[in-house]
């Protein structure tokens, strides 16, 4: 993505120093701002080269491998220069259930080349990418940060074409989405999918109530608001936002808000449909957060892949900045507060919120120990609050309606209202305000889903809960979820369609640095093929277990600590497909003598017999 | 004249400065947590997680937990020592180890570990991939098969003016040790030599040196790692 | 009661595990009263003439004919044990692997700078070889390994150890200065 397609192979040195200078100007010669500066480069050039190198690390003081170790991290950032049309097809469990392999088939048919490659003429590139946020209209796919939902065949042949015919991405199509997804800054196709809207963050919205109230207070009672309405985190963790408040408002010095719509999770959707449709109230929810802690900056950090979003974002700053809602002497009571965009470039360690200080500080996105916490040292080493979309949103409606009003929703542990993006074999896919409290039940009846086999909570990261537990609750203290829910119809083939594509999905997005979560995912990963190709026995089921179980005591972050419940979950749910996969033997090896021996006969020119 | 803490690690009671972080508390009271990619005074990396011990009851890294008043710490149930046997022999797996022919052997703290845990065989399937050896700077090999990733060198090796030598590269299954070769040429030779001797496995190496130690004398050949912790306090 | 019969082989080694089994000194006497030896190189019984108890095998699987022997010695043993670095991950030889079977090859009879006079380039492929395997292969990856006996080579008393308590019954002695991997 982010490609403007420089014509002629050879683009002289000289023209491109000049570029990256002034690219980094605008940054002012800030090594911490990176990030940005690699995003500009990659769009400018295609990729950010071997000689992009060179001159990012002498213009900013730092080493070359400083801006590898960055470069290297992000899904978006390439080293070789990607085709003039850059695919990034989602291979998320949603895209799968829909049509991916047919999507994946066009595309290679009419390109001619396979899914990791670059045409040789440089037309396009084939690409997977994790969910990009669109699992309610699978298969979707971002082309040059453009998005495209509810791929087929048909469709592909058509986009091919116009590649071909050289058509700018954005003008091929003209039906654009509905609500702000029309907008002449957004033009996207892009559905809200809104099935159900609440009273909290998809209810009435009056731009600028809530922080007036917030600001006829003292920035404690804004505290005690939101302490007494007891919102906790809508990311997922579930962390009391008020107290996150309090123990950063204790700290000194200069402190920061910043604002966490790296909506990674796959099958997650619910903050696209914020930043669509509340992208103020988002804002306005920073600005109060800001006036509560004593803040004056703010960062919304946006996915890459949201990254349509970019000049409409830009738009609404801009718009409350006119209207005194930002900026300086913000409703004329001194109060300063300005909000920058820091885009990711495709990482979804970067939710977890320490990596996503040190990647909104340029950094790899490489959580952090702890202690110390991010209300102590987060952005910058400065006490930073970090909370979700969704949370930011909910705390406009607080203020406005007060704690007392928004406990009375939900249940006694889990208060308010809570956006759930619920995708998969349901014939209502989208995103809905329900209070905290429904059962998965009652959810399966909202959506339209019948012959249910399991419903994915929380996502990958979450627990695949059997039709035995469908009385259970979603709420914190139960069945605890950032929003994404994946029904799982009887039809599919859960260790295959689901808990593989989950474990490449960690692997793939391990950040690497502690060993257990390196390694661990890709063991197990390993593990789970063997069940799918027939090669597992008994023992196997029971050891990939434990593995998984040192996984979860060991890591690092909450990536390592729960990426092996896609397996844990559905051992401890449906042992019954593992044991039917799984030989009853105490021994099975893995070798193939047949494949073997092709590589050294093909080299040497010799017969592949084999007399044992 | 900072706070002192009192705290139990199996038990038996301990006192260290209020903040200290676990690994070193245990370490000055003669009890040895094992580490990876921990080093005293540097700021904790907290990656190689073999330090993981439980603390009231949760699994923690002793390199990035300070200790505080009346924790309770596990160091030795037999759930911790499989836990870190398992992280051994992933590492083992992960890398390629390949001892016999390692100029670190006899010295290096991952196989000191696995000599610790006595791993007869890794409990896990060997993963061989190919890892590159970069050669091309005047003083150090950097030998990528045998990383472990304690980003040791990332923390404490510089140029003259603070530039990192060594940085990571990729993430997940493609993370590797990287290295700046425009500056590793320029190393000075204390640097160098201090790149081979943080490395806690046989990943940085001095060209020239190696295999000084005759076997049977080596750091490791006939004490465990960890004993001088506990030899001192007994 | 009879004595327990061992068998030995050397797969993708360098023999050395083997000559340290030899390393037990005197102590080959008292081995000689304990056990009786089958297929062995140590006294080059080349087949197996009967079921053995003991299989003790150094080198990894670099081979088709590694491969066999190998099956071989599951077949006619009760017990297997991995002796040294090789048998246990591949060894040194398993350093090749990860790098293109094609690129080793070359190297060896094509590329390398000890590569005589090779001027009609031709690399090994007659029918009566062994066939290269794609990588150098750990004992229990191809079959199950009862026990595991590290070292390059094991230390001879590790090796002592091991078979007088296989044989005894009783535990194995395990000192810190036994188990070595290089």
């Amino acid at each position: 993505m982010f490609i403007k397609h420089i014509t002629g192979n050879l683009i002289k040195l000289s023209f491109m120093k000049e570029k990256i200078i002034s690219i980094i100007g605008k940054f002012g010669k800030n090594s911490g701002r990176l990030m940005d500066i690699l995003i500009e480069v990659q769009s400018e050039f295609g990729c950010v080269s071997e000689e992009a190198v060179t001159i990012i690390a002498s213009e900013l003081g730092i080493s070359e491998a400083d801006v590898v170790q960055t470069r290297s991290f992000y899904h978006f950032f390439t080293e070789k220069p990607l085709g003039k049309y850059a695919v990034y097809l989602n291979n998320s469990v949603v895209s799968g259930f829909f049509g991916m392999d047919e999507v994946v088939d066009e595309f290679e048919n009419q390109t001619g080349i396979k899914f990791g490659g670059t045409s040789p003429d440089g037309l396009v590139s084939l690409k997977f990418t994790a969910c990009i946020g669109m699992s309610d209209q699978e298969p979707a796919a971002l082309i040059n940060s453009v998005v495209f939902t509810n791929l087929n065949r048909e469709k592909v042949r058509q986009i091919v074409a116009d590649m071909r015919a050289g058509k700018p991405v954005e003008d091929m199509f003209s039906d654009y989405g509905d609500g702000n997804n029309a907008h002449p800054l957004v033009k996207s196709m892009v559905k809200n999918n809104i099935r159900k809207a609440g009273p909290v963050t998809l209810g009435d919205y009056t731009l600028g109530t809530g922080l007036s109230k917030a600001m006829e207070k003292t920035s404690d009672s804004v505290i005690q608001e939101v302490r007494d309405s007891n919102l906790r985190g809508r990311g997922g963790a579930g962390f009391p936002t008020g107290l996150k408040w309090t123990f950063c408002a204790r700290e000194q010095g200069d402190r920061y808000v910043l604002c966490n719509a790296d909506e990674g999770e796959p099958g997650t959707f619910k903050d696209r449909v914020l930043l669509t449709e509340r992208a103020h109230m988002m804002f306005e929810g920073m600005v109060i957060a800001g006036y509560a802690i004593g803040a004056k900056e703010g960062i919304l950090y946006l996915r890459a892949e949201y990254h349509y979003l970019k000049e409409f974002m830009a738009h609404v700053l801009e718009d409350m900045r006119n209207k005194n809602l930002l900026g300086n002497n913000i409703l004329g009571k001194g109060f300063n507060f300005d909000i920058r965009v820091q885009f990711g470039a495709g990482a979804y360690v970067c939710g977890e919120e320490s990596a996503l200080i040190e990647s909104s500080e340029g950094k790899r996105g490489e959580p952090r120990n702890r202690p110390p916490f991010p209300v102590q040292k987060g952005y910058n080493n400065k006490p930073t609050i970090i909370n979700n979309v969704e949370t930011f949103c909910s705390v406009v409606k607080i203020i406005e309606n007060g704690g007392e009003w928004y406990r009375k929703m939900g249940t006694e542990e889990s208060s308010g209202t809570k956006l759930l993006s619920i995708s998969g074999d349901c014939q209502n896919p989208g995103v809905y305000e329900v209070e905290w409290g429904m059962t998965i039940n009652e959810m399966l009846k909202m959506v339209g889903a019948e012959n249910v086999q399991a419903v994915q909570v929380a996502g990958p990261s979450g627990f695949t809960v059997p039709p035995s537990q469908f009385n259970r609750k979603i709420a914190i203290e139960d069945l605890a979820t950032g929003g994404s829910m994946i029904v799982i119809g009887n039809h599919r083939n859960i260790i295959k369609d689901v808990v593989y594509n989950f474990m490449e999905f960690f692997e793939d997005e391990s950040c690497g640095s502690c060993v257990t979560c390196r390694s661990f995912n890709m063991i197990l990963t390993k593990q789970i093929k063997k069940f799918i190709e027939g090669r597992a026995i008994k023992s196997d089921i029971d050891n990939i277990k434990a593995w998984g179980e040192i996984m979860r005591k060991t890591s690092r972050c909450g990536l390592g600590q729960t990426s092996a419940n896609p397996v844990s979950s559905t051992i401890d749910n449906f042992r019954e497909l593992y044991e039917n996969r799984a030989k009853e033997l105490d021994y099975q090896s893995d070798f193939d003598i047949e494949k073997s021996i092709i590589e050294s006969c093909e080299a040497v020119g010799r017969e592949p017999n084999i007399h044992e | 004249m900072s706070e002192t803490v009192k705290f139990t690690i199996d038990g038996k009671e301990f006192t260290a400065p209020k903040g200290q972080y676990i690994v070193d508390a245990a370490a000055d009271n003669g009890v040895y947590i094992p580490v990876l990619c921990h080093m005293r005074d540097l700021t904790p990396s907290g990656s190689c997680r073999i330090c993981t011990v439980k603390v009231n009851g949760r699994h923690m890294a002793a390199c990035t937990t300070p200790v505080e008043e009346d924790m309770a710490i596990e160091n030795s149930s037999d759930e911790l020592l499989d836990i870190r046997k398992a992280i051994v022999e992933m590492l083992f797996v992960e890398g390629n180890h390949f001892c016999p022919s390692c100029e670190k052997s006899g010295t290096c703290d991952l196989q000191a570990l696995g000599y610790k845990y006595q791993m007869m065989v890794p409990r896990f399937p060997y993963a061989f991939e190919r890892r590159e050896l970069e050669a091309s700077t005047p003083k150090i090999f950097l030998e990528k098969n045998r990383c472990i990733f304690c980003k040791r060198c990332v923390r404490l090796i510089k140029d003259d003016q603070g530039r990192n030598i060594f940085a990571f590269k990729g993430r997940g299954k493609t993370l590797e040790i990287n290295m700046d070769k425009k500056l590793a040429t320029h190393m000075s030779e204390e640097s160098a030599m201090k790149a081979m001797e943080i490395c806690p496995v046989g990943a940085i190496l001095r060209k020239e040196v190696g295999f000084v130690e005759p076997i049977g004398t080596r750091k490791y050949d006939n004490k465990p790692i960890g004993s001088d912790i506990e030899i001192n306090h007994q | 009661m009879s004595k327990p019969i061992v068998a030995t082989a050397s797969l993708a080694g360098c023999f050395g595990c083997h000559m340290s089994i030899l390393d037990i000194d005197d102590r080959i006497l008292q081995l000689i009263e304990l056990v009786e030896f089958n297929k062995s190189p140590i006294n080059d019984i080349k087949t197996f003439t009967k079921q053995c108890d003991i299989g003790i095998i150094e080198g990894g699987c670099c081979n088709t004919e590694n491969i066999h022997v190998l099956k071989d010695f599951r077949k006619n043993c009760k017990i297997l044990i991995s002796l040294g670095e090789c048998a246990i991950m591949g060894g040194l030889p398993a350093m090749r692997n990860g790098i293109p079977v094609k690129e080793c090859l070359e190297e060896a009879y094509l590329d390398g700078p000890t590569v005589g006079q090779n001027t009609e380039r031709i690399m090994p492929n007659d029918p009566e070889l062994p066939i290269i395997l794609d990588k150098v292969y750990p004992l229990h990856e191809i079959v199950k390994i009862d026990y595991y006996l590290p070292g390059c080579a094991p230390r001879a008393d590790l090796i002592w150890n091991a078979v007088v308590a296989l044989v005894t019954g009783d535990e194995m002695k395990l000192p810190y200065e036994l188990i070595k991997f290089d």
